[in-house]
């Protein structure tokens, strides 16, 4: 069974065998594969339409899908490799190791936001820009200048307790659990870690940034701590929404998984 | 989920690429659709607007970029009809064409940012794509903020 740890508590050599899992994905192509996917379902998900793998209740099941494609897919390269996550309530300074060079890398330099050291530097070569909404084919960051704080863990405490999974009109606007948690309201935590990073992580491309799977890794672990802590309360809505997907309905791109086979994560993987 | 719509389609096309080889990546034309003739503004929109007020067009330049906006004509009645590689059908198999969904156009220098409204009646873009913000053109302004001179490009999303 998969055990997925916090970054911060990785040894150098798990660290080591994730970056080069990292870099032979790339390498091989199918990492931009990924990123492709991604800012599809984030042009095409929206409020008044279809709506996948955000601002909908697909988006925890979804992402927690998407995730586990990216894994195994690393596994592929090395077979004890695991998604480990990172919990910005505690590690929420440019300082922490998670952006040491031996790991992620840095911050980005003033001026442009170039990521200048580590493995995912332009100047390493290992790591073009090819899917991207602007002509810049270099890493960025711009770690806390696009919103000062990352979300506490207080706030994300208040978010938790909220017993009811997701509401209609089952969108940005909801007032639930997966709303909070994604961010389109109340302390914002999602979308705001995000704005917090900068750079390719405030666009539809985020997965440019190796830091978008640790992100969301973390998010993952929050919706399988939000189950424990509600174990009455169930993925909603359970049938017959239009353009949601409810509980028994196969999601895109996949089309052979509904929420209900990804309700629980420890049919997969376990968190340390 | 009852009558297909284009969205699904792209949604499809990406379903059929996620296991492949990304051999080479599609992308929007470098074309958008023609800016609607003025008359056209006014109705623009009409019956999407889930009861929020459709901003005004804008035009200026912000820090030496040119940034543009007005409302998205309804689907189907640019001038031009220039939406795509399949040229708007729903059964084409590329993306979407550059204002999929899109209710209001933005431009920056001449290239299409993709924007979206959320149901509270603000706004996020491609750039800028989880905060939001009040109006077009403060979206557009923040995009050009963000760019620092940088040109956007064709979005692929194969």
């Amino acid at each position: 069974m998969a055990v997925r740890k916090n970054q911060a508590d990785l040894t150098a050599t798990e660290k080591r065998n994730f970056v080069d899992a990292v870099l032979e994905l790339k390498r091989s192509g199918r990492y931009d594969e990924f990123i492709s996917t991604h800012n599809a379902f984030i042009i095409g998900d929206t409020d008044e339409g279809e709506r996948t793998g955000h601002r909908s209740p697909s988006f925890l099941p979804w992402h927690r899908r998407f995730l586990l494609q990216f894994e195994r897919a690393l596994q592929s390269i090395t077979p004890s490799v695991t998604l480990p996550y990172w919990d910005w309530t505690v590690d929420r300074s440019p300082r922490s190791s998670l952006w040491a060079d031996d790991f992620l890398g840095g911050d980005g330099r003033s001026g442009d936001g170039r990521v200048t050291s580590g493995p995912f530097a332009f100047s390493g070569g290992k790591w073009p820009m090819n899917v991207r909404v602007d002509g810049r084919t270099f890493l960025r960051r711009s770690l806390g200048t696009g919103v000062r704080e990352l979300p506490t863990r207080a706030e994300v405490d208040r978010v938790l307790a909220m017993s009811v999974y997701d509401a209609a009109p089952w969108n940005s606007s909801s007032d639930s659990f997966r709303n909070h948690l994604e961010g389109w309201r109340g302390p914002n935590l999602h979308n705001r870690v995000h704005v917090w990073v900068g750079g390719q992580m405030t666009t539809g491309a985020s997965p440019n940034d190796p830091v978008f799977w640790l992100h969301h890794c973390f998010i993952d672990k929050l919706w399988a701590d939000w189950q424990a802590l509600h174990p009455g309360s169930g993925y909603l809505p359970t049938g017959d929404t239009p353009d949601v997907i409810d509980l028994h309905d196969t999601m895109k791109p996949w089309n052979d998984v509904t929420p209900a086979d990804l309700l629980d994560h420890s049919a997969f993987y376990t968190y340390a | 989920m009852s009558r297909p719509t284009r969205r699904q389609v792209l949604h499809g096309s990406a379903a059929a690429l996620a296991g492949a080889v990304l051999a080479a990546p599609v992308a929007f034309p470098g074309t958008a659709a023609a800016r609607p003739v003025d008359g056209h503004r006014d109705s623009a929109g009409a019956g999407r607007t889930a009861g929020h007020e459709m901003p005004d067009p804008f035009d200026e330049i912000y820090e030496g970029r040119h940034i543009e906006g007005w409302p998205a004509d309804d689907e189907g009645s640019h001038g031009g009809g220039r939406r795509g590689p399949g040229g708007g059908a729903e059964h084409r198999a590329g993306p979407a064409g550059p204002h999929e969904g899109m209710d209001f156009v933005v431009r920056i220098d001449n290239d299409d940012l993709h924007v979206m409204r959320n149901a509270d009646g603000t706004w996020v873009s491609l750039v800028n794509h989880y905060e939001t913000f009040g109006t077009p053109r403060a979206l557009a302004r923040a995009a050009v903020r963000e760019l620092k001179g940088a040109d956007l490009v064709p979005v692929v999303t194969g």
